[in-house]
């Protein structure tokens, strides 16, 4: 199998090969290409970025993403409940939204700052 | 009503990761204007939304607001810079041996008047227009970059069924955003042999979320009468030129063009400011200063980044300078192989312990190898699996020049590709 790491954007071209149910990843220029390329086959695993509505017209969304990454088989499901989430205080940038999201262990935290635009 | 002119020690245009960076690096001894047209700094990062932000940098994956809002919370701290939001510039001067910038904001017209600028105005993206394509100009057709603000920033979905023309990085980033947001993403057609973004985004965008690409394929014809109802998608040739007979209609309520950027560079050109025609943004020594004595170019302005965190650096290196000229006397850098080189001079009067180049290759090399030389002897090598034209390179050299010798920066492959198969 060969796919491209997505730890950095190099972007090294990994061949991975199964033995006796040993991963066996080539291609790889740093430890952490290894390691994606092992996740990928046993528990492949994505940060998702989206936005998150709000109550308030000067600013009608805020950035999100889940704090650490989650299962990629879970992405639609995490965006249904990000989803259903609007936001109607003003929060600092960091803020969890949603804690252990889907329990992936993730936390769904603001990526964008309220306090600065909304006034209030 | 006409004011006061106000004496800056720097301005900067553009409070986006250059300009942020920049103003972040000047020595707390000069007076900073950073000027905004938006009414918050940060640039197109506050719409960028996904992460891999700050790798280099921070050594953190960040999304685009969070990297920025590192650099804000960096300014608003330094007691020197005053940053002006909802604040456009329309008009760069030079008097005598000042520049005098005049703004337009709700205080009304300002002038301001200072003896270095340095540009960070950004890029633009290139528009539908510009790529030839026939047809109907109905509500639907947008730029990448045009979509992202309008669901990032707006909330607001542009459409449910959509073709992107383009594999620029913006473009497959929007597919995979619009896809998350329920859109029906019916592919990413390109006109050219390879993807143009990163092999990256080709990965965690259009692979992991079931997006076809196709290669060799382009938009020929947009429908619809108020709003898109289909586009004509062709093969075409070597030469990027339709071929007659390949056509086939796809119905869809949009088109998304990612098409490349192009540096901005009106302020530039109206101070007749040399322009490399390679990177399309001015032509500058190892401190971003362009050949004009007291102006600057950093971040895309300058050549398009694929990373934020190398704005960051070449913008940090303008900040530091400025304030510390130098009398100059300016090297050329030859160049061969590379589809664009920066910086293009070198000022030898203050070279540092180490010099950085950028480079991208003028054509996909697999075991290529950088070469620069000064006066024809070898003084840095690096060898490379493959250089492509999308992924910019960063060489540091310890580099030691004297006015009259001759440098030259040189790419050599054992392969040249020009259409690998992928």
């Amino acid at each position: 199998m060969n796919l491209t790491c997505i730890e950095c954007p190099k972007g090294c071209l990994l061949t991975i090969e199964i033995q006796d149910s040993e991963v066996i990843v080539e291609g790889y220029d740093c430890l952490r290409g290894k390691r994606f390329g092992e996740k990928e086959v046993k528990n492949p695993t994505r940060t998702i970025a989206t936005t998150v509505k709000t109550i308030y017209p000067e600013l009608p969304v805020v950035s999100v993403r889940t704090a650490s990454e989650i299962p990629k088989e879970d992405i639609f499901k995490v965006m249904e409940e990000i989803n259903k989430v609007i936001i109607d205080k003003v929060y600092p940038i960091g803020t969890v939204l949603i804690s252990n999201v889907c329990r992936t262990g993730a936390d769904i935290i603001t990526t964008s700052d309220m306090t600065r635009i909304i006034n209030k | 009503m006409l004011k006061k002119v106000i004496n800056y020690d720097v301005v900067i245009i553009g409070a986006g990761p250059a300009g942020l960076a920049a103003a972040e690096a000047v020595d707390e001894a000069f007076s900073v204007l950073l000027i905004e047209r938006e009414a918050r700094a940060g640039g197109i990062l506050k719409q960028c939304i996904h992460d891999g932000f700050g790798l280099v940098r921070f050594k953190e994956k960040l999304s685009g607001p969070e990297y920025a809002e590192r650099y804000i919370q960096m300014v608003l701290k330094k007691s020197n810079v005053k940053l002006e939001t909802l604040t456009f510039v329309i008009k760069v001067e030079k008097v005598k041996d000042e520049y005098l910038i005049t703004t337009t904001s709700k205080q009304g017209i300002q002038t301001y008047a200072t003896k270095r600028l340095i540009l960070a105005n950004g890029c633009r993206e290139r528009t539908a227009r510009q790529v030839n394509i026939h047809g109907d100009r109905p509500a639907g057709v947008m730029t990448a970059g045009n979509a992202q603000n309008f669901v990032n920033l707006m909330g607001l979905m542009p459409t449910k069924k959509c073709v992107i023309l383009g594999s620029g990085d913006i473009g497959l980033i929007m597919a995979r955003r619009l896809k998350l947001e329920g859109a029906d993403v019916l592919g990413v057609y390109e006109a050219k042999s390879t993807p143009s973004g990163l092999s990256r985004n080709i990965q965690q965008c259009l692979i992991d979320f079931d997006i076809p690409l196709h290669l060799s394929k382009t938009v020929t014809r947009v429908f619809g009468n108020r709003r898109v109802e289909g586009v004509e998608i062709s093969s075409v040739d070597e030469k990027m030129n339709p071929i007659k007979g390949t056509e086939e209609y796809i119905e869809c309520d949009a088109l998304v063009v990612s098409v490349g950027l192009i540096p901005e560079n009106e302020i530039a050109e109206n101070l007749n400011i040399s322009i490399d025609r390679r990177t399309r943004g001015p032509f500058v020594d190892q401190n971003m200063m362009t050949l004009t004595d007291g102006i600057y170019s950093v971040g895309n302005a300058l050549h398009v980044h694929d990373l934020v965190d190398y704005v960051s650096e070449v913008s940090e290196t303008a900040g530091k300078n400025v304030g510390h000229e130098r009398k100059r006397e300016l090297v050329e850098v030859a160049s061969k192989g590379c589809m664009y080189l920066v910086p293009q001079y070198i000022d030898v009067n203050s070279l540092k312990e180490k010099t950085t180049f950028f480079f991208r290759s003028n054509t996909d090399m697999l075991k290529a190898k950088v070469i620069v030389m000064v006066n024809g002897e070898e003084i840095y090598a690096k060898k490379y699996v493959a250089l492509r034209p999308p992924e910019m390179e960063k060489i540091s050299v310890p580099l030691k020049l004297e006015k009259d010798d001759k440098l030259e920066v040189l790419l050599s492959a054992e392969t040249i590709d020009a259409c690998p198969a992928e």
